[in-house]
This record gives structure tokens, C-alpha cells and sequence, in this order.
């Protein structure tokens, strides 16, 4: 089906941007976050640390401690739409739960504009509007109704909300299932329900925490069309994902987060361009040779050549060129009697840049 | 403190509480009425009580129709909402301290105890005449009492409700609802432990003695009954006491 965009766009009457809003337009920002967990992190950071079984017998031993994030400094600007990429548990919902007043950091700030976000929450809030990991609808409410209740928190009058309901369910493609309760909707209409709900109010911030896990890919693009959309009105919009697609096509700027530290920023295209030669080659041997992987070295277009420290047969190869390697490598292999086992090449990526940075696939 | 937002989340409460109206009626009221009706009525005519049980019983079954609506009416969507929808998320997002969103919950919840409290009396009555001897001397000293007691109600569920697991409802009930309705004083009055010394100075750890005692005290004095500003002072104390322990358990749930 195709996505007929414009005629589904929301309409920018009940969407007004007041002169004052754009004076409002607001940046994120944090300096040193550190947040350290002394008990399992609870909803607000949307899981994703394992505690081993720590509840001992006689709570003698001092209590586990997670460092979630570890230093972290992020600068993001108004209108950008920015994601934070990484690996389960490297700190990306404890970042959106700082940010959106759920989780108290150790250590460090964060701003929201010129707002400090643990110290002046209430006005912090009003910027944001947040979408968490895990779907969070009133089961107890029909669709509309959540819509309606939450505008009517933020202090929205009834006829705006109405306007707002009725736009956001005919954007969002749930106007059939408006007056149904939520109980019985499917994981992509919860999801869809749960973005909408957090531009009900309209706000300058938005946060989106994995958005479109689980989603279909007609979906996905649906989603992505909106948040462009959104994010064109002026609105600053943060997300974090581990899919390099979305990071790719989606964000203007990406942070790589690993162990609660950034350790990549930069545009999607300059990130790429930062991995050496931009291909990787993961190559397994029958037996280790340290000769042959200073051969490989030498070879044409190769960049770095990587010793697996895990295994001691395997070797990455960062180079300008995939395919054409290969029967280079395999030459020069059998010329020193070894076997090659295993040949993975994989396009310049985002997925290469954090193996580059940090030893380990994203989905490890 | 941002009264739109206030209001608005009371107005949450009362339509899903609207809508669940019928459900709703039958937990609060179908325990209470069968007890009424079996001790009241069927224990009474058949001559094992004396027919001024009736008068003793009342004040105890208000007081049990109140405290566990109030706690159910708190406690249940806290669990469901912190711990199952995940609901609550979003009105912790919602722009006041969420300190108010305990409160909005602790008021919420003391409405509907009261309302419980209230409707028991004339269903009792009904239920129960002729034979019911309400002795309504002061009616503000009642009514300072029915609220203290919907309050510590409401905010005994805010304290369970942020303290208890999903997966420990039923030893909620077991363990504390329980054990606290039947060493309440609710269908007995304390006088009746004088031949238990110990039982009757430890029960006094109840709140649920005071509530029983308080009404009984306000409703039906011709019975024994402790003093009616002792009762005031202890369910003022409880009051403080769980509203201070549930935002703490509150704030430690909602914020990581």
C-alpha cells in the first residue's frame, strides 16, 4: 500500500507553533552524567542490566553495583534529530530516564534548553514528551481516551484535544479502533498509540526509546515519515535504537554509547567514513600464523588487520575493497599452508564502526 | 502545585472507576451484606446472639467495608499500574511534582472508602430491622472519625501498594488484611479481650482497633468502647504515619 504523505499530514491548525514556542525551541544537553544502580534498576530505565542471584542468604556482602553510564557528555541541538546507538545495557534508557526525569543520576547534569532537568521538573516536563522501551497504555481507557486524558494533563482546553485526538488517530492510521479499549491492540498499534500520545501535547522534546522494535517495515516507514515531519516543525527529538538502518536514514547525528560512555559522534556519513577503508573482512583460519596476518597487511586496500583476541584463528580485516580480497587472502593462505574456514564481508556500516570501536558486534 | 493536572487525573480515576461501577459495587458491598445477614439477621433470630449484636456488628462491618475499599481502591491500580501496564508512566510524565500524583491517589481512594462507609449504614439498617440502635450524639465527632478512618484506609493501600510485589497480592491479603479484620475489634469490642491481657494490649498495634472502636463509639456509645479522643489521636497518628511511609515507598517506585 502505498503511503499517501501528504494528504495524511497533520494538520498544522491544531499544530500551531506560536512565536513564543519558537522561543522555546530547546536543546539537550548533559555534562559527566554517571549513574551507578545499587539495586536492580527498576522500569524507569526499561531493564536491560542482568543481576545475578545477589540476594544472598545474609545480606552481608556489599550491594551489586551497575554503573550504567560512566561519564557521559552530550550536546544536542534544537531541531536535530539525534540517536543514540549501542548494545543492550550500554545506557541508552538510562539516558532517556534521566532526561525525562525518571532515573537521578549519581553524578553530573543534564539540561533540557537552559532547564536543569533534576532540579526544575515540573517545567521540564511540560518540553517533553516521552516514549518508553516498553508499551505503557491505560488499559483501563479506550484509545481516544488516552489521548483526550493526557491532554487534559497538560492542561490542554476540551476543544483542542478533541481537534488533536481525532488528527493524531487519523495520522497514526488507528481511526477504526478509536473507541476500542487498548487491551486488545496489537503491539504495532500500541506503539503507534504510545507516539501519538506523546505529541499530544505538543512538545519541543521528544523522546523515543527503541520506537520501532517490533514494528513491521510498513510501519517503520510510517513512523520514520512522522518523525521527519515532526521534527520539521522545529522540535529536537532524540532516539535510541541498535538498528543501524534506522540510525542511518533517520538521524541527522549519532552518539555511539558503549558501557555508559560515548564513544563515537558524528553524522551517519562521517561515522562510516571513520572506520578504516570502510569494508571489514572476518576471516577464521584453521590455525593461528602471525606471519600470515603481516602478509595480509601488505596486501592492496587493506587498512588494519586485526588479531581476534577471543579466538585466536580469527582476524578482522578493515580494507577499501571487499569481495576482490578475498582470493587474495585465499592465495595467500594456501601459499602458507593454512586453511581459510570462514569468510564474512561486510559493507561499510554502522555495525562495522562500533566493531571498530569497541571488539564487539552490536548484537553480541 | 498545577490544579488542571490535579483535576484531571481525579477525572482518570472517576471515569474508569464509572465504568467499572457494577464490579466495583459487588466488592465493596457482597462481603459485607453476606456478614450482616448471616450474623446479624440469621445468628440473631435463631436465638445464638442476642438481638443487641445487631447494634455491636454495625460499626465493625463499616469499618471493614471501609478499610478494604479504601486499600483495594489504592493498592490494586498502584500494583497493576507500576508494575504490570505501566500506565502510570505516563501521569508521572505529567507536568506537577509526582508527589501529588500519591495524593491524588491517597483522595481518590478516600472518597470511595467513604462512600462505602456511608452506603453500609443504611443497607445494614435495612438489612438488619427492626433492632438497630444508632445513637447519633455528635455528629461532627462521627464524622471526623469516618474520615480519619477512609483516610488511614487510603493511605494504608498508597503504603502496600508501593511496597508489595505483584506476585505477593495474595499474601497481602492473607498475611495483613486478614489477620488485621479479625483482631480489629470489628465484630467484637475490645472490652471482650479482657480475659486475654496480652492479646488486648497487642492488638492495639491495629489500626483497624480504632477504626472499629471509633465508630462504635460515635455510633452505637451505649456499647463499651475505648475513648472516642484516644481513637482520634491514634488514627491521626496512623494517618500520618502511612501517608508519610507510602510517599516514600511512592517516590522510591517511581523514580530509579
Amino acid at each position: 500500500m502505498p503511503q499517501n504523505g501528504s494528504a495524511n499530514r497533520l494538520p498544522s491548525k491544531h499544530f500551531e507553533d506560536t512565536p513564543e514556542d519558537f522561543g522555546m525551541l530547546a536543546g539537550i544537553r548533559t555534562r559527566d552524567l554517571r549513574k551507578i544502580y545499587t539495586s536492580p534498576p527498576p522500569m524507569a530505565s526499561g531493564g536491560g542490566f542482568g543481576f545475578g542471584p545477589a540476594r544472598g542468604k545474609k545480606n552481608k556482602q556489599p550491594k551489586p553495583e551497575i554503573v550504567a553510564l560512566d561519564g557521559l557528555s552530550l550536546e544536542i541541538s534544537p531541531g536535530e534529530i539525534f540517536g543514540l546507538l549501542g548494545p543492550n545495557g550500554a545506557g541508552k534508557s538510562t539516558t532517556v530516564g534521566i532526561l525525562t526525569t525518571r532515573v537521578r543520576p549519581t553524578g553530573g547534569q543534564a539540561w533540557i534548553g537552559d532547564l536543569d532537568v533534576w532540579n526544575e521538573q515540573v517545567p521540564v516536563k511540560r518540553l517533553i514528551g516521552v516514549v518508553q522501551q516498553r508499551p505503557n497504555l491505560d488499559f483501563a481507557l479506550t484509545a481516544r481516551e488516552i489521548l483526550l486524558f493526557h491532554g487534559a494533563y497538560f492542561g490542554l482546553d476540551s476543544q483542542t484535544r478533541a481537534e488533536r485526538a481525532d488528527a493524531l488517530l487519523d495520522r497514526f492510521k488507528l481511526r477504526d479502533r478509536a473507541d476500542q479499549m487498548v487491551r486488545g491492540f496489537s503491539g504495532g498499534m500500541m506503539q503507534r498509540l504510545s507516539i501519538a500520545r506523546a505529541m499530544m501535547h505538543d512538545p519541543q522534546v521528544l523522546f523515543l526509546d527503541e520506537p520501532s522494535a517490533g514494528l513491521d517495515p510498513q510501519t517503520r516507514l510510517l513512523l520514520w515519515e512522522i518523525i521527519r515531519e515532526y521534527n520539521q516543525r522545529g522540535k529536537t527529538i532524540l532516539l535510541t535504537t541498535h538498528n543501524m538502518e534506522e540510525a542511518d536514514t533517520l538521524c541527522q547525528r549519532l552518539a555511539i554509547i558503549d558501557h555508559g560512555r560515548n564513544i563515537a559522534l558524528g553524522t551517519p556519513s562521517d561515522l562510516k567514513a571513520s572506520v578504516p577503508g570502510g569494508y571489514l573482512l572476518r576471516l577464521r583460519f584453521g590455525q593461528q600464523s602471525p606471519e600470515l596476518l603481516q602478509r595480509l597487511q601488505a596486501l592492496a586496500g587493506v587498512r588494519e588487520v586485526r588479531a581476534n583476541d577471543k579466538d585466536n584463528n580469527s582476524a578482522d580485516i578493515y580494507a577499501d575493497r571487499g569481495g576482490p580480497l578475498v582470493s587474495e587472502i585465499a592465495n595467500l593462505a594456501s601459499s602458507a599452508n593454512l586453511e581459510l574456514c570462514d569468510v564474512h564481508i561486510s559493507e561499510p556500516s554502522l555495525e562495522n564502526l562500533f566493531l571498530h570501536h569497541t571488539g564487539r558486534s552490536l548484537r553480541d | 502545585m498545577n490544579w488542571k493536572t490535579f483535576l484531571a487525573l481525579l477525572g482518570r480515576d472517576a471515569h474508569v472507576a464509572r465504568r467499572n461501577f457494577i464490579p466495583l459495587l459487588l466488592q465493596t458491598f457482597l462481603q459485607p451484606m453476606m456478614f450482616v445477614f448471616i450474623f446479624g439477621r440469621v445468628m440473631v433470630s435463631s436465638g445464638y446472639m442476642p438481638a443487641a449484636y445487631k447494634s455491636l456488628l454495625l460499626p465493625g462491618i463499616m469499618a471493614i467495608s471501609m478499610v478494604f475499599t479504601g486499600v483495594w481502591a489504592v493498592a490494586m491500580p498502584l500494583i497493576a499500574e507500576f508494575q504490570f501496564t505501566r500506565e502510570i508512566e505516563d501521569r508521572l510524565l505529567a507536568p506537577m511534582e509526582i508527589s501529588w500524583l500519591a495524593v491524588e491517589k491517597v483522595i481518590f481512594g478516600t472518597m470511595q472508602a467513604l462512600l462505602a462507609g456511608l452506603v453500609v449504614i443504611p443497607a445494614a439498617w435495612l438489612l438488619l430491622r427492626p433492632g438497630v440502635d444508632l445513637n447519633l450524639h455528635s455528629p461532627l465527632t462521627f464524622a471526623c472519625v469516618t474520615l480519619l478512618v477512609a483516610l488511614f484506609s487510603a493511605c494504608g493501600g498508597l503504603a502496600l501498594g508501593c511496597s508489595m510485589n505483584q506476585a505477593h497480592i495474595g499474601l497481602m491479603f492473607s498475611m495483613v488484611l486478614t489477620p488485621m479484620i479479625f483482631f480489629g475489634c470489628t465484630y467484637y469490642p475490645w472490652s471482650a479481650l479482657a480475659h486475654f491481657p496480652i492479646l488486648q494490649k497487642v492488638v492495639l498495634i491495629n489500626p483497624l482497633v480504632y477504626a472499629s472502636e471509633g465508630l462504635r463509639g460515635t455510633l452505637v456509645p451505649q456499647f463499651p468502647h475505648l475513648p472516642v479522643a484516644g481513637v482520634l489521636i491514634a488514627l491521626t497518628f496512623f494517618d500520618a504515619l502511612f501517608l508519610a511511609t507510602g510517599l516514600r515507598q511512592f517516590h522510591r517506585k517511581a523514580v530509579s
